[in-house]
Parts: structure tokens; C-alpha cells; sequence
């Protein structure tokens, strides 16, 4: 009779309950302060406005300034040479991966690409902080963590590609990468549907000494899900790094447009979340904040919000012109003054771990190594036209089964209409 | 966040009150409750109301089970319509816990941690505030396996919300939104029409690999009343059940309405002399057509019932895919009685529903064409 019981359970509960508002009435009359259980805070007899004048905007933490001097030599993490080449050597080959896509798109040679151009700082850093065994999730322009943790060129070709070889089978567009080996959820289109989801996962990791990554832009930040994410994470103690970019713009939105407080960072507190802002274009701030962010997460079982302060340097996506809404000029000032890659470099200049030499022959080394990968993923076929029918449901339900038997017949008659020599036959 | 919710949370202790409230609300029902008989297992059976099978689900679910969650609205205390009661002190706060007041995060948060492979079940309070769910659902849960190629899914994931007609819940406590997931290939959507059938098939939804939407018909939570069983069992997905045998016309119907399409058989046997097949669809997603051809390859004649409005309501689909399979059998066109194309009113309720008498026409206009 387990409903009976459970009957009998609800009941003592209430009496519990009855009793603490009991004990709440006898404290009333002995306390000064507010008791409304809305907010624990004090009274005030002055009349004004809490607004952004209230408080001063949030710093920038940075370790590096724009020459890649440390500014102050303890926040230099210290990281390992190796570390510091390849940190350097990620951002530089995604930036060659950019380019070589981007114009592969131009050329109609892929349907679709987006580039990282000034934010390879925010995606590095914050991937050399986190294990792989930690869960990223991403929004789309968080190429730079996947190359951290090993995607191979070819792997990010043959998705682009939509060939034999990409995991997902050709069936979303371009640079929607996912891998269940380096624990990368596979990206979606739809903004900040993520967010949630990410501290879904850490609920479900806690306990196990990992955390879930999950970055977005500023402008998926002002999509309802971001505020469900944020204050779900809060209340149900969620071992998540929110991780936003906010490099200026969404697509030709500037930030004046998409708020009026004091960016995203601003929000967290208001979350009840622990918060860092720091500056994107510093992949050894960005590392320092992450570590942190990381630590806390895993010790308190909170989440952390981390606002990387960046630019956007290259157009939205291939099917955007940004000269349209934004002066080319502002775009060279980032490009030249504070970029990421460039910033490390002089860092590393320093330390005396790469010169001008090595820097071009790594260069010309990193095109060479992504025009091979491309030339091999465009050679490909791509998955036999059936393979649109798997994967809707875990097993093929019947409904489909019969649809796809009807596509079979005909193409049996109609083969010669569609572009069946570029797909697979067996 | 509802009225009724209120109502629920000041009558609770009250129970006699409650017993007299729905007293009241029985004598205006558009429908005269039939309990199953036959039990899908054997071995001891409880008597249950639907909302006591639905806890009994949960309960087997959390036991036979150490990674599932259950979530929502008011979920910890026991639930608006008392689902969840006593889980959360048997088995902690960490398992059976309540969420911010936020459908687009519940959905979301439910598919991160079906993607971690917990087994996730998320309830929206009611199905009329599934809508800012809809993005998740649709864009998310639905194609989260298709678009990775199957290297994440969220399969684990079931989200319960309770439906239909309720007697006087207006627009926002009494939408049946079955149809706008049916659109949605990666979905499974069932409807049960009584305890038992709420027991197995919300077991089987929770174990089904594929994310499942279970639309409870929240008049019957404590209306419906029959001999449980106390086993553990699970019910298939996507398989109709034939309530009713009959020759001359079939009608088909889920959650609530099966009740109302069993009076009209008997009705239309008492004063038309004529045999009605019932089935029940419990199944949207994937339907099961097979049963209903075989029925309608017998008797030739079809009526399709549902509370949803008539236009692209579900209706429409079974219909569509009848004519075109049993073009040669038909008699008669096929007839849909539905809500109208309007959103659900208050004090026009009982002129609103697919009641007995509007079904009942409809088989007279059948068997006269």
C-alpha cells in the first residue's frame, strides 16, 4: 500500500511546517528587521532609485597589457613552454582554418563557414584551464576549444563538408561540430537553447569532479533560456562555468542595442552568481579566470558567470557584410592593436620561446597542413542519401520505414534527376 | 503558474469539501467514466485513481532506477494534483526537487541532464504552459540524435503535463496541444485514458529511448478509478487498443474522449441499432495505423473525435491517411468531431466539447449517407 503511506508522509510534513510559522509569529515581535521572506535585508527611511549609478561597472581583469608585458608578475600562471607554444600555435593554426574555409565558401566550394578572428584568446585560454573529461558546450564560435582538445583539421573539414567522415552525418550545416571523445555537445543554430541544458548537465555531474563549460555571445544572452539557465543553475547549485563572449556585436546589433546595464557580467550577482569579467583578447587572464572559475565550481557546487571581453574582428557569418553596419576602421584598430594571437606572441617573444623565424614557418607549415585536409575532405563522398531517415528515432519506426521505401522507388524510375554520383550507394 | 493550483493548495487538507466539489463536478461531466477490467499483468492489483497509478510510475521509476530525476513546478510537496506525493521524502531532495517557475528552462535543463544520461522526467503543470517549452522541445529534444548523428541524444528525457477538458478551466487550463508535437518527427507523444494505462505507458515512455511527451487528462486524475497493478509494468508505445468491437462504424478517440465515444457506441447500439468499434489511439506519435485500417477496412464507415480544435488538429492527419489507404473501403466521408476553431471558453464549455451528442449525430449521419 504504497499510497497510504505516502499519505501519512505529506501529513507529518505539514505538521513540521505548521510548527516553524508557530515560532516565526513568537520572533516577530522581537526583531527590528524586515521579515519578508522575499529578501534578507534592512529598512531604509531614504526614498531613491537603485540603478547603475549605485554601483561602479565591473573591472577588467587582465594579466597581460596590449605588448604582452605581465603587468603583475604574480598573476603570471607560469604555464609549462609547451603549453605556451601550443596555446600559440591553436590560435594561429584556427586562424589559418578560418581562412582557408572562409575562402572555400566564397568560392561556392561550401555552403556556409564562420570565422573566430579576435576571440582565439577566449577559447584557448578557457579550454587550457578546463580537462577534457569537463563538458563544453558551445554556441558556434568556440572553434579554438575543440582544436585544444584535439579535433584534427580533418575532422572540422569533413564536417564542413558533410562527408562519409563527419560524425554527424552531413546533416547540419557547416561548423556545427560535436565529439563525444573530447565531451563537445554537438552545436545547435537555435541562440542559447544550450544554456539550460548545460546546467542540466552539471546537475547531473555532481558529485563526479567535473564541471560543464558553456559559452554563448552577448547577444544570446538576452534570449529568455539565458535568464532560465542563470537562475536555474543559482537555485539547484549547478557545477557550471557560463562563459559569454561579448565581442561588440550580434551580427549587426551593437551592445547599446542589446542592453543597458552594465554588459552581462552585471547580471550574475542579481543570479545570486559569483561573477569575473575579464579581458578575451588575454589568453593567460582568460586561463586564470577560468582555473578559478573551475575550482569554485567543483568545491561549492555553484556556478560561475564569466564575461571575456573581446571583438569581433571578422563578419558575422559568410552571409553577412559587415562594412554595412560597422566602419572598417574600427575593425583594424582591434586587428592591430589588441589581438589575441599577437598579444601571445609578444609574450612569448619575451620569454624568448618563439621568433619571427619559427613563427613563419609554423605559419606556412599550419596553411599547408589545413589545404590537405580540405583537398581530402572535398574528395569525399558524402553518406548514401538513406542515412536522412536514421538517427530521427533510436530504432526506425515503421511510418519511416515506409517513406523511405517510397523514396527508393523513386529514385528507382528518377535516378537520373537527382545528384546521386556525389553520395555513397551501398 | 495557475488559478487552479491555488484552489488545489487551499482545498487540500480539506477533504471532504473536496469530495463534495467533486461530487458537483461529476453531475456536469460530459462523461460517464468506464474503468478497464482487464488487468496487462498478473498479480495483485490496487484500486488506484490516475493520479495515485501515475505516483505508483514515479515511484517504481525512482526505485528501479538511481539516475532518475523528477522536476517542475511544485513538484516537491507533491504536485498540484498530488503526482508526486511523498517521493521527495523517500527519496530525497536531490532526485525529486521543484524548479524557478520557468517551462523554457525545465524543458532545457531536463534535456542537459538526459544528454549526461540521466533519466530525466520534467513536468510542466499544465499543458497549456508548455509553449515557452516549445523551442526546446521542438528545435532540441526532438533533434538532438538526428543532428549529431546520434553521437549525443537526449532519449531519457520525459516530460508529463496534464491536459483536456477540466469543467470550467477556461482558455489556459484545458488545451490538448497533441497535434503541434505531432508535427515533430524525434517526439513521442501518448495519451492515457485511465490508471492503468497511465501506469504502463508512463513507464515505458520514462524507459523508451526516444524523448516522450505524456499528456495526462487531468479530469481523470481523481475521477478515474480501477484495480492497478501493483508490479512493476510497462504498456507499448504506438499501439492502439480496440475497447469496443463493432461492425458498422469505427471511432476513434484518446485520453478523455474514449469515454464519451464508449456511451455513444452504447447509445447508438440502444437507438440506431447500430455496432460501434471503439478504439482507443493512446498513441500520437508514431500512430498505429494498422489497427485502425484493419478496423476500418470492416466497417466502412469512420468517425474521429478529439477535444483539440478541428483545423490541423490530429484529426485531420488520421483522416488524411484513412482516405488514402482505405480509399475502395469507405462508405461514407469520414467525420471529425472536434472542438471548434476557437480558444477554449469558460461558460461555453459544454457547448465547446465533442460531447456525446454531437459524436452521436455524427455516427446518425454516417449510417444515413
Amino acid at each position: 500500500m504504497v499510497v497510504n503511506r505516502s499519505f501519512l508522509l505529506f501529513g507529518k510534513t505539514v505538521v513540521r511546517r505548521f510548527q516553524h510559522k508557530v515560532d516565526v509569529i513568537g520572533r516577530q515581535y522581537s526583531t527590528e528587521g524586515p521579515l519578508f521572506p522575499g529578501a534578507k535585508t534592512t529598512w531604509t527611511e531614504n526614498l531613491e532609485f537603485t540603478g547603475s549609478h549605485s554601483y561602479k561597472p565591473i573591472p577588467v581583469y587582465r594579466v597581460l597589457d596590449r605588448q604582452g608585458n605581465v603587468i603583475n608578475p604574480e598573476n603570471d600562471p607560469k604555464l609549462p613552454d609547451n603549453i605556451l607554444v601550443k596555446m600559440y600555435k591553436d590560435m594561429t593554426l584556427l586562424g589559418a582554418l578560418d581562412k582557408v574555409l572562409y575562402e572555400a565558401q566564397r568560392q561556392g566550394r561550401i555552403s556556409f563557414y564562420l570565422t573566430n578572428y579576435g576571440e582565439e584568446a577566449t577559447q584557448v585560454g578557457s579550454a587550457a584551464a578546463l580537462d577534457t573529461s569537463d563538458v563544453v558546450y558551445g554556441q558556434y564560435r568556440e572553434v579554438g576549444v575543440l582544436m585544444w582538445r584535439g579535433y584534427s583539421l580533418q575532422q572540422f573539414v569533413d564536417q564542413c563538408y558533410g562527408n562519409i567522415d563527419d560524425p554527424g552525418q552531413g546533416k547540419q550545416m557547416p561548423v556545427h561540430y560535436g565529439s563525444k571523445e573530447l565531451n563537445f555537445v554537438t552545436i545547435s543554430s537555435p541562440l542559447s537553447t544550450q544554456i539550460p541544458q548545460a546546467a542540466g548537465s552539471a546537475y547531473a555531474l555532481r558529485g563526479k569532479n567535473r564541471v560543464v563549460a558553456c559559452y554563448f555571445g552577448d547577444g544570446g544572452a538576452s534570449e529568455g533560456d539565458a535568464h532560465a539557465a542563470f537562475n536555474f543553475a543559482a537555485t539547484l547549485n549547478c557545477p557550471v562555468i557560463f562563459i559569454c563572449r561579448n565581442n561588440g556585436y550580434a551580427i549587426s546589433t551593437p551592445v547599446e542595442e542589446q542592453y543597458q546595464g552594465d554588459g552581462i557580467a552585471a547580471r550574475g550577482p542579481g543570479y545570486g552568481i559569483n561573477t569575473l569579467r575579464v579581458d578575451g583578447n588575454d589568453v593567460l587572464a582568460m586561463y586564470n579566470v577560468t582555473k578559478m572559475a573551475k575550482e569554485y565550481a567543483l568545491k561549492e557546487s555553484k556556478p560561475v558567470l564569466v564575461e571575456a571581453m573581446t571583438y569581433r574582428v571578422g563578419h558575422h557569418t559568410t552571409s553577412d557584410d559587415s562594412t554595412k553596419y560597422r566602419d572598417p576602421k574600427e575593425v583594424e584598430l582591434w586587428a592591430k592593436n589588441d589581438y589575441p594571437t599577437d598579444k601571445l606572441k609578444y609574450y612569448l617573444n619575451k620569454k624568448g620561446l618563439w621568433d619571427d623565424k619559427q613563427d613563419k614557418e609554423w605559419l606556412e607549415a599550419a596553411r599547408k597542413s589545413v589545404m590537405e585536409a580540405f583537398k581530402v575532405g572535398e574528395q569525399k563522398m558524402k553518406p548514401k542519401w538513406d542515412v536522412m531517415f536514421t538517427e530521427v528515432y533510436k530504432y526506425i519506426p515503421d511510418h519511416l520505414k515506409k517513406q523511405k521505401t517510397e523514396m527508393e522507388q523513386h529514385l528507382s524510375i528518377y535516378k537520373q534527376h537527382y545528384p546521386l554520383d556525389k553520395f555513397e550507394s551501398k | 503558474m495557475s488559478l487552479n493550483k491555488l484552489c488545489v493548495k487551499c482545498l487540500g487538507p480539506l477533504k471532504t469539501e473536496i469530495r463534495v466539489l467533486n461530487g458537483l463536478v461529476n453531475k456536469r461531466n460530459h462523461f460517464v467514466y468506464t474503468p478497464d477490467t482487464n488487468s496487462p499483468v498478473k498479480g495483485e492489483t490496487t484500486k488506484m485513481n490516475m493520479f495515485q497509478a501515475i505516483n505508483n510510475a514515479l515511484d517504481t521509476a525512482l526505485k528501479t532506477d538511481d539516475s532518475a530525476l523528477i522536476f517542475g513546478e511544485d513538484i516537491g510537496f507533491g504536485g498540484v494534483f498530488r503526482c508526486t506525493m511523498g517521493l521527495r521524502d523517500k527519496y530525497g531532495k536531490d532526485r525529486v526537487f521543484n524548479t524557478p517557475l520557468c517551462e523554457q528552462g525545465i524543458a532545457g535543463f531536463a534535456i542537459g541532464a538526459a544528454v549526461m544520461g540521466s533519466t530525466t522526467i520534467a513536468e510542466i503543470q499544465f499543458a497549456d504552459y508548455i509553449f515557452p517549452a516549445f523551442d526546446q522541445l521542438v528545435n532540441e529534444a526532438a533533434k538532438y540524435r538526428y543532428r549529431s548523428g546520434g553521437t549525443f541524444d537526449c532519449g531519457k528525457l520525459t516530460v508529463r503535463a496534464p491536459c483536456g477538458a477540466v469543467g470550467h478551466g477556461a482558455l489556459y487550463h484545458s488545451q490538448s496541444p497533441e497535434a503541434y508535437f505531432a508535427h515533430t518527427p524525434g517526439l513521442k507523444v501518448v495519451i492515457p485514458r485511465g490508471p492503468i494505462k497511465a501506469k504502463g505507458l508512463l513507464l515505458s515512455c520514462i524507459r523508451d529511448p526516444d524523448p516522450c511527451l505524456v499528456f495526462e487528462p487531468k479530469i481523470l486524475y481523481r475521477q478515474a478509478v480501477e484495480e492497478v497493478p501493483v508490479d512493476d509494468y510497462q504498456l507499448p508505445i504506438g499501439k492502439a487498443d480496440i475497447l469496443v468491437e463493432g461492425n458498422d462504424v469505427t471511432l476513434i478517440g484518446w485520453g478523455t474522449q474514449v469515454h464519451v465515444l464508449k456511451e455513444v457506441a452504447q447509445l447508438a447500439k440502444e437507438k440506431l441499432k447500430v455496432s460501434c468499434e471503439v478504439i482507443d489511439l493512446v498513441s500520437i506519435l508514431p500512430w498505429d495505423t494498422e489497427t485502425v485500417f484493419k478496423s476500418v477496412k470492416k466497417t466502412k464507415r469512420v468517425l474521429i473525435a478529439h477535444e483539440a480544435p478541428l483545423t490541423a488538429g490530429f484529426g485531420g492527419e488520421i483522416a488524411a491517411t484513412i482516405q488514402e489507404e482505405c480509399f475502395l473501403h469507405l462508405e461514407a466521408p469520414i467525420q471529425r468531431v472536434t472542438g471548434f476553431d476557437t480558444p477554449f471558453p469558460h461558460v461555453f464549455e459544454p457547448f465547446y466539447l465533442p460531447d456525446k451528442w454531437r459524436c452521436f449525430a455524427a455516427v446518425q449521419k454516417l449510417v444515413n449517407f
